[in-house]
């Protein structure tokens, strides 16, 4: 993606009908630390790489309760995520006072995806630089929807975004079929795996990974440190690493690790590609 | 309308004041009463809702779980008394967003007053009665006029059969006056068992006397342990 004379502003289209910004603020979404998400017919899981900017700092909250029955987890600009899950929390809450039921989760989705599109077509505005995982459980069961800053969203039974996160998608596409009849701990489990993908060469712990959990009868709960770790050590013990470890190796290569997804594209399941040019025209 | 200064005209035009007109207002009667102990805390409200002369409904909630720690009842109109409710959830809901925890009772308390206050001149026809666990966890009640006047106390009723119910609980519990330095303690020294049969005795003595109370008591108890419910039946003339 290289400068050119058409994308100083977001109003501005490019002869290849591209608005250059909106695909620059997606690039802002993959150069975030990994976040990503799974369901299953009971639970949805989300997970994050926290990612601290130094060893002194703490590293940025990426996991976020909307309600008691949706969560999001967020990559890119955690700032203009922030702003989002404010607006995400507050439709929930005027939605629950009017009609004294929670927010279906495709709906609040759609409402973001709005949101997200009016910045693409002002001028004094800008994209926000953050994509979103937002998982839910309504009437319909439980969901996992991607939001966009070009304002698309899809729904994905398994998805991964952020840096590294064709790591984690490659392992997700491998075992996506299982994942509707896991068990909680089996959906966790899957989730740190993925994780650990994306991780790569760093060890697993409650310290560089966040998950949060919600379920048919479970509130959306961000789980604590011992909790995870709990996890964690339990992923030792069902190890079919030696696959995934092969996978790896071939995954890495430094030089071009961020470009790389724009090619590489594609979510699991539902819904057409979340990244690359080719969205415009989805 | 005065007119102090205008010389009084013979015959001030008469004014109508002969027949209904519609007030946005209804009183749907009842009574709460709650208690504050040293490390519990029972709220509890009649059942009844009427209109007028007529019952609606013999088994109405009054009492709203606002907070794991705070139980809210109210009596009035009871379509205030709900968008309160709503309201006061909505507004707890945003600060457990914001501060990751929840609202301490004297917390709500103060929210309880502020919001009242908001429509101070088109007033919630509500009158509260505020019961929980404060932040050491003794008990607290805290009680409101329809604007939002409060105080904590160690007991206090609300309602129809507040005049009925106050006298009572001052004779069995004489709490200390707010205005006595050093402050003393605003609770009362009943054990939790004793406070539910006094609660009991009371509403049993309303609703002999006050025809908007009865059919039902329902008594919430908070202590440390968490938040338990009870009911019993009342007289349903």
């Amino acid at each position: 993606m290289f400068r050119n004379q058409y994308d100083t502003d977001v109003t501005t289209w490019s002869p290849a009908g591209r608005l250059h910004q909106v695909e620059y603020a997606m690039e802002a979404v993959k150069q975030g630390s990994a976040a990503i998400g799974l369901r299953s017919k009971t639970h949805v899981v989300l997970a994050a790489v926290n990612k601290a900017s130094s060893e002194l700092s703490s590293h940025q909250k990426k996991l976020f309760k909307i309600d008691n029955h949706i969560g999001i987890a967020m990559a890119g600009l955690t700032a203009d995520g922030r702003v989002l899950s404010r607006y995400m929390r507050s439709e929930c809450i005027n939605h629950k006072f009017v009609y004294e039921s929670p927010l279906p989760v495709g709906r609040l989705v759609v409402q973001v995806a709005d949101k997200a599109q009016v910045c693409t077509q002002r001028s004094w505005k800008r994209p926000y630089g953050v994509g979103l995982l937002v998982a839910g459980l309504d009437e319909t069961g439980p969901h996992l929807y991607q939001n966009c800053p070009s304002g698309n969203y899809f729904e994905f039974h398994a998805f991964a975004i952020g840096s590294r996160s064709q790591a984690a998608k490659t392992y997700l596409e491998r075992k996506f079929e299982s994942f509707m009849d896991c068990s909680k701990e089996e959906l966790v489990r899957h989730a740190l795996h993925a994780v650990k993908e994306s991780l790569q060469e760093e060890e697993l712990s409650s310290a560089n990974c966040g998950v949060a959990i919600v379920g048919v009868g479970e509130p959306f709960v961000i789980l604590d440190s011992k909790t995870l770790q709990a996890y964690i050590e339990s992923l030792e013990g069902a190890k079919d690493d030696q696959a995934t470890k092969i996978e790896v190796e071939e995954e890495r290569n430094p030089a071009v690790i961020e470009r790389q997804d724009v090619s590489g594209g594609g979510g699991v399941g539902v819904g057409a590609e979340g990244e690359g040019p080719s969205d415009m025209e989805t | 309308m005065s007119m102090v200064f205008a010389p009084r005209l013979a015959e001030s035009a008469p004014t109508s004041h002969v027949g209904a007109s519609w007030s946005p207002y209804d009183n749907n009667g009842g009574t709460c009463v709650a208690i504050a102990g040293a490390d519990y805390c029972v709220i509890a409200a009649d059942t009844r809702m009427s209109t007028g002369f007529s019952i609606l409904t013999r088994d109405y909630s009054k009492i709203h779980h606002i907070t794991e720690k705070c139980v809210l009842a109210s009596s009035g109109f009871q379509a205030d008394v709900r968008s309160l409710q709503k309201n006061l959830d909505a507004r707890h809901q945003i600060y457990q967003h914001q501060h990751s925890k929840q609202m301490s009772c004297p917390a709500m308390a103060q929210l309880l007053s502020n919001t009242l206050y908001y429509k101070r001149f088109f007033p919630y026809y509500s009158f509260n009665v505020l019961g929980g666990l404060d932040n050491e966890g003794k008990g607290c009640v805290y009680t409101y006029d329809a604007v939002g006047s409060y105080e904590r106390s160690g007991y206090s009723s609300q309602g129809s059969g507040q005049t009925l119910i106050m006298p009572v609980l001052d004779n069995q519990l004489k709490s200390a006056s707010p205005l006595v330095l050093p402050p003393r303690e605003s609770s009362t020294p009943l054990t939790e068992s004793e406070a539910v049969d006094l609660i009991k005795d009371t509403f049993a003595s309303a609703a002999e006397r006050d025809i908007y109370t009865g059919d039902g008591v329902e008594i919430v108890i908070i202590n440390k342990e968490g938040i338990r419910r009870e009911t019993m039946a009342l007289k349903r003339d």
